[in-house]
């Protein structure tokens, strides 16, 4: 995973850098407004962290409380430790029901295990319908660049020439006929499948059910037309009452895309009752470890307070100027930056603790005030102790600190290196090159110093 | 080990669990349960019903008062004639006793289908904070009525707007006992903003959201 080359990559890209731009205007600008509107966001931003973390204190205790609910109302409940056992899991419950087709609601667990490529190798046509993950997967699959904006990469041109070459029908211009014709092809599909599969944005330990959050309305006709239902969701996920619900969609929704609330947001227990007219008949729930349990009680449990609503992302000037892909997994923007080396290896990912700025920006927007630059220096920590940063690194501090543990040596050391530095920027206030480390001025200038170093001043102004 | 038992005993192991702290969580998640602490809310204001329609037409439903549930049926034919759409919609066994055929509008009490163009719900109640109705699922009242047709007429009694969510969760409780299978909250008409963030209405679900409010029922 490369964060680099790909973000050179991204910078490169001109259309990506002018849809990039739009954040801003958008998800930005529409979150500062809904929070203005309340007085009292910052006590409810307290309120929700204190909620995730009573829940994150005694999450066993928790689960097992979701379990026994969800199981008296006639849901089955799953467990999963990764990927590969949460597509054995669909793929059992599919051939069980006799399914051939799956329309899926957004998860991002079914992107950590790679699901819908599980499910096509088993003969079972998984069909996304969020429009967003819907118009990547009929694009060979292409990957979201965006938690709750999966296309936020694309223009609507891209989308029109992708519509009419793989709709075959003729090549709409407006957003609004795009959007219908997408409607009618994905109508299809809802009467069809025989099985839903959802993510779930909250799962209710005190009545076993899941609360499922979008705008669309696919996240209902997953959960509502076909025989079974199958809801896929990490651990950390559960929340205590109905109570803390209202409370964490007020910060979700608002956080997310400035909405007071999404236009639809469904409270699903059990499965269908008897005399109801619609309905699944058969309800999952497949709860997922995937590197979950392992943070529980280290210092990173406060990444498992994340309710995903992608403000970090939006308000992240890294991710504003590269994009989501450059981060080469299933999250981008600092929480990515966070969950990815966690789940799958910080020696795989070895970049991602450095792709920001630590300015904190998606300290201050985060709804349940995860100290995102905090995790990410506790990261670029663990890459020194575990000696995975590069060679020339290490050994360049393994001098520094040499020299900085001899006081006469430091001083010699900074007054030569001022002097040659004043001498390098001939009269100048920066240097605009330094011959040493070409790639660091490449960007910037290296501001020149004064000729004498703080030692001097120091010891002048004390005589 | 079967999975359930690695992840719980592993969470149980980076929690310190012995069986002593393991009974004193369960008694603290009974007691959280118990206590139901509603968190900080928005303001909402005295006239419920004025921030209902104020917060639901921001979101896009339209919405049209009567004063009783006999003028509902004439006032949805009416609607219904202004937007061009035939007067036949399915409806929910819960509303279908009202007079829609002597008002010209064919209804059919039963679960929807994807050729229904109308569909006519009533809800359990309504929340003034956000302009959102909140629909329970039951044999009376079919999820997918207010899901599949392109318009969703809702019937709502003043009566039955309250404040936030927290006080339509007290009512389930109080009036239903348990959680029925679906609770959906609908807040104006089903929208998408994934192409080039632009928003646009009528995504999977319904186009249109008319509000029928009821003063006296």
């Amino acid at each position: 995973m490369d964060f680099k080359a790909r973000a050179q990559a991204s910078l490169a890209d001109a259309g990506l850098q002018s849809k990039l731009a739009s954040i801003k205007g958008k998800f930005v600008d529409m979150r500062a407004a809904a929070v203005r509107e309340l007085p009292n966001f910052e006590a409810m931003r307290e309120a929700g962290s204190g909620v995730r973390d009573a829940v994150l204190g005694d999450l066993d205790v928790w689960l097992e409380e979701f379990e026994r609910n969800a199981t008296a109302r006639g849901a089955t409940v799953l467990w999963a430790r990764d990927g590969a056992e949460i597509c054995r899991h669909v793929i059992e419950i599919a051939r069980r029901h006799g399914v051939t087709k799956a329309t899926k609601s957004k998860s991002m667990l079914s992107e950590e295990a790679d699901l819908n490529a599980a499910l096509t190798a088993a003969g079972i046509q998984p069909v996304e319908t969020d429009l967003g993950e819907y118009i990547l997967q009929i694009n060979d699959n292409e990957a979201p660049s965006h938690i709750i904006a999966p296309v936020m990469h694309k223009t609507k041109d891209e989308v029109s020439d992708l519509f009419a070459r793989v709709h075959q029908r003729p090549r709409k211009t407006e957003i609004t006929e795009m959007a219908r014709e997408a409607r009618e092809m994905l109508r299809a599909h809802f009467v069809s499948a025989q099985m839903g599969i959802s993510g779930g944005n909250f799962l209710i330990a005190e009545t076993g059910s899941a609360a499922l959050v979008t705008n669309e309305g696919n996240g209902r006709m997953v959960t509502t037309l076909p025989r079974v239902h199958v809801v896929i969701t990490g651990i950390e996920k559960v929340i205590p009452t109905l109570e803390d619900l209202c409370l964490l969609l007020r910060l979700l929704t608002r956080s997310a895309t400035g909405q007071t609330i999404s236009n639809y947001v469904s409270v699903l227990t059990g499965a269908r009752a008897a005399g109801e007219l619609d309905g699944p008949e058969h309800t999952y729930f497949i709860l997922v470890d995937n590197g979950r349990a392992g943070l529980v009680g280290t210092d990173f449990a406060l990444m498992l307070r994340c309710i995903r609503c992608g403000a970090c992302m939006n308000h992240c000037p890294v991710y504003q100027a590269v994009g989501g892909h450059a981060y080469g997994w299933v999250y981008p923007g600092p929480m990515g930056s966070v969950l990815t080396p966690l789940f799958v290896g910080i020696e795989k990912a070895l970049d991602l603790p450095y792709a920001n700025t630590l300015c904190n920006q998606c300290g201050v927007v985060c709804p349940v005030k995860i100290p995102l630059p905090e995790l990410l220096r506790k990261l670029r920590e663990r890459e020194v102790e575990r000696r995975l940063r590069p060679l020339a690194e290490r050994l360049a501090l393994k001098l520094w600190a040499w020299v900085a543990a001899r006081p006469a040596l430091y001083a010699a050391g900074t007054k030569l290196a001022v002097r040659y530095l004043r001498w390098l920027a001939r009269g100048r206030t920066t240097i605009p090159v330094l011959a040493a480390v070409p790639a660091w001025t490449e960007g910037r200038d290296f501001p020149a110093p004064e000729g004498r170093t703080f030692r001097e001043l120091y010891a002048e102004g004390r005589s | 080990m079967n999975a359930r038992e690695d992840i719980l005993g592993r969470i149980a192991a980076r929690l310190n669990r012995s069986p002593e702290n393991a009974a004193r969580a369960r008694e603290r998640i009974r007691e959280w349960i118990d206590a139901r602490r509603a968190g900080p809310r928005p303001e909402v204001g005295d006239d419920l019903a004025a921030n209902f329609v104020r917060r639901a037409c921001a979101l896009s439903s339209t919405v049209e008062t009567v004063g009783r549930l006999d003028e509902v049926p004439p006032a949805v034919a009416r609607y219904l004639a202004g937007i061009a759409v035939a007067p036949a919609a399915v409806c929910t066994p819960q509303v279908a006793e009202l007079a829609w055929a002597g008002a010209g509008v064919r209804v059919e009490a039963r679960a929807a289908r994807d050729e229904d163009l109308v569909g006519i719900t009533g809800c359990f109640c309504a929340i003034a904070d956000t302009g959102t109705l909140m629909l329970c699922s039951s044999r009376a009242s079919p999820a997918a009525v207010s899901l599949l047709p392109e318009t969703h007429v809702a019937i709502v009694p003043v009566s039955h707007i309250v404040p936030f969510m927290e006080e339509a969760w007290a009512l389930v409780r109080r009036e239903l006992g348990a959680l029925p299978r679906a609770v959906n909250f609908v807040s104006g008409p089903s929208r998408t903003g994934d192409i080039e963030q632009t928003i646009v209405l009528g995504a999977h679900g319904p186009y249109r959201v008319h509000i029928v409010l009821v003063r006296e029922v």
